[in-house]
């Protein structure tokens, strides 16, 4: 198992410099430069020289594509084009922080939700609650995240008034505990919207996973052996019927990170996603170029902690 | 009550619901019974019904199956009767079973010693060393020489044999009372199959089973048997020791079935033997079940199916020709 982990982990470092490369071919291949959009017809093209000069955009291109990772390894991603005098490392992270908060918290209601209904309807299919489940999964899957978000905030926010519309936080200046509950009661809506279509899926998957297991020849032994029905679902149905579920949550995190930009824009949620749309409509190169490469990373980390714990839960795996 | 018998299945009827209102009649109406110690094999094509009779006695029918009439009469207890959770406390305890698919028969994300100490710890109520050490015990006995390291191992890293072996252990470990095993070795190499019957004969005289063994292959009946029950459309057809049912087969199903078996004097087309397929449980011949496959077919037999009845001493048949 160990072997396998380790070499899983040393498959990840070429493909964080495929990552890069592509994080900076892609800007580099963009038309323009960071003044086209804004650029004084009247300017001095000697002023303006001395501007790209100074940014590095006239170095060949192979050493630019070096600072550029030189810098990112140490965090360093340069100052933003647009927020005058500001370390882009500054702006992303607090940001980075708040839409880790949002896909963590959207990761756990999806499973927390998701596993127990799916567990439910596949034990009782056809059965009332079972359709209503699948009911609520077509709406989950049917209704578009800006939609639910503003429907969500009519109802809780405005008409019941039971939590924030927007935001982190309340006010500034709260502390402790208090804090984390009022930054838990601004994740809910959020969280809730971004992971609609997630949870609705992942019931699906489930319900379809456990059905599986639990018409498999092994569940058969186990009933043969006496196992109570405890033992069956819990011990012998759950482990198998999770191994598949838990890969696809690893490739979840690109899809999360996706609809985090429309979600954050619904609750003028100050995370990476709204600071994204910002800096693409400003031409902001190194902002762009940083968050994609961080939206990139997370990807390719959800994907290793996926394989690696498959690697834990399914023996099969570690003898390859 | 004098305790002759060890297992007495009664009228048994397992029916699937199916859709359109359609009834699969899997088991149709089966009488026989096991004694203490004997095996006792259950032959028939595919789709006869094997499986599901043995299945029935487990109470391991699901839906959209159901026994629907009958009596499993185990050690004087009726097994109908029981609750699901009742039956948890006879299946793997005085019932082992073993399956037809060894490959997927073992739950593939946990350790051969896991699951063989679980059946111990669920039934023995044993501590979890205690376990341990009678499971190696166990695999050394069903021929695992490295049964230290076996109980280690994942299923997957096992030969079908190997697994079929882990299986067999699993299923003595408590000491059953009967063991059913549903086509062993259906799944195994040639080779391997003499080998794994011979283990369960071996277990079953050493801890003293009866065996309830379904197998489709004649061979197999003629070397481990004690009775044979011929299995046609859902029902028994003939029943008898096993020497008679060789030298003096009576239902014409027996006689295809025997015929069909390959002999050094003559080459026969195996296929050619009986004509025809099993009929589908939703849809047999009124009358006769193999009235459209029968050589001797009366117009009797195509207006009312005949009963099972002793026509000698201990050989019971399904036939009108022997009324
Ligand atoms: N889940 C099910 N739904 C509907 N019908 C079923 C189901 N299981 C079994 N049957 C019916 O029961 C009949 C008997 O099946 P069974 O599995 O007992 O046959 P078998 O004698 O064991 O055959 P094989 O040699 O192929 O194992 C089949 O013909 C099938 O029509
Ligand atoms: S009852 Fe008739 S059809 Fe059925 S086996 Fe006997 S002779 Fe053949
Ligand atoms: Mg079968």
């Amino acid at each position: 198992m160990y072997q396998y982990i380790i070499r899983r982990v040393l498959v990840f470092i070429p493909m964080l410099f495929v990552l890069t490369i592509l994080c900076f071919g892609l800007i580099k291949a963009a038309p323009g430069d960071p003044f086209s959009s804004r650029l004084d017809p009247k300017i001095n093209p000697e002023v303006y020289e001395k501007q790209r000069e100074a940014l590095g955009l006239n170095d060949p291109i192979h050493i630019q594509y070096l600072n550029w990772v030189k810098g990112a390894i140490r965090g360093d991603f340069g100052e933003s084009m647009i927020f005058k005098g500001r370390a882009v490392s500054d702006l992303i992270g607090e940001r980075l922080e708040n839409t880790l908060y949002l896909g963590l918290m959207t990761l756990f209601i999806t499973v927390v939700v998701s596993i127990p209904i799916g567990i439910y309807s596949a034990r009782h299919p056809y059965t009332p609650l079972d359709y209503g489940a699948t009911a609520f999964g077509f709406f989950g899957l049917a209704t578009p995240n800006f939609f639910f978000g503003l429907v969500a905030i009519y109802i809780f926010s405005i008409t019941l008034g039971w939590l924030p519309a927007q935001g982190t936080v309340t006010r500034p200046g709260m502390e402790g505990f208090e804090l984390f509950i009022d930054k838990i009661r601004h994740l809910i809506l959020p969280s809730l919207t971004l992971g609609l279509a997630g949870t609705a899926t992942y019931m699906r998957y489930m319900r379809s996973e456990v059905l599986d297991v639990l018409g498999s020849d092994y569940i058969r032994t186990a009933r043969a052996k006496g196992m109570t029905e405890r033992s069956v679902l819990y011990k012998h149905t759950l482990r198998n019927a999770l191994i598949p579920i838990i890969t696809l949550l690893g490739f979840e995190v690109g899809t999360l990170l996706a609809g985090a930009v429309i979600t954050e824009g619904v609750f003028q949620f100050p995370g990476l996603g709204r600071l994204f749309l910002q800096s693409i409509g400003n031409r902001d190169y190194p902002t762009i170029m940083a968050i994609n490469l961080m939206l990139g990373f997370l990807v390719l980390l959800g994907n290793l902690l996926a394989d690696i714990f498959y690697s834990i839960v399914d023996p099969r795996i570690r003898y390859d | 009550m004098t305790q002759k018998t060890l297992l007495d299945v009664k009228g048994l009827k397992t029916y699937f619901y199916l859709e359109g209102k359609k009834v699969a009649k899997a088991v149709d109406g089966v009488d026989f019974s096991v004694s203490p110690g004997e095996t006792v094999a259950l032959v028939g094509e595919s789709g006869s019904g094997k499986s599901i009779t043995s299945l029935s006695i487990m109470k391991l029918i699901n839906k959209p199956g159901k026994i629907e009439n009958g009596q499993i009469l185990f050690d004087g207890k009726d097994l109908v009767g029981l609750t699901d959770k009742q039956m948890t406390n006879i299946r793997g305890r005085e019932i082992g079973m073993i399956f037809q698919e060894p490959m997927t028969a073992l739950n593939p994300v946990f350790t051969i010693g896991n699951q063989i100490k679980e059946t111990l710890i669920r039934h023995k109520k044993i501590s979890k060393a205690e376990a341990e050490r009678k499971a190696i015990e166990l695999l050394k006995l069903v021929g695992f020489p490295r049964a230290e390291e076996t109980m280690k191992e994942y299923p997957h890293q096992l030969s079908g044999g190997m697994r079929q072996r882990a299986m067999i252990a699993i299923a003595i470990s408590c000491d059953p009372k009967l063991l059913i095993a549903d086509e062993p070795t259906t799944a195994l190499d040639v080779t391997i199959q003499a080998q794994i019957l011979d283990l369960m004969d071996e277990m079953k005289k050493k801890f003293n089973m009866a065996v309830l063994l379904i197998t489709h292959d004649l061979g197999v009946v003629a070397e481990y048997a004690d009775k044979v029950m011929v299995m046609y459309g859902g029902q028994i057809v003939e029943e008898t020791k096993v020497e008679e049912l060789f030298l003096n087969p009576k239902h014409p199903y027996t006689t295809g079935l025997l015929e069909s078996l390959p002999s050094l004097e003559k080459e026969v087309d195996r296929l050619g033997a009986i004509k025809g397929m099993v009929p589908a449980a939703h849809s047999f011949p009124v009358g006769c079940r193999f009235s459209d496959r029968c050589p001797h077919a009366m117009d009797k037999c195509r207006e009312k199916n005949p009963e099972l009845r002793e026509v000698e001493p201990g050989h019971k048949v399904r036939c009108y020709l022997y009324e």
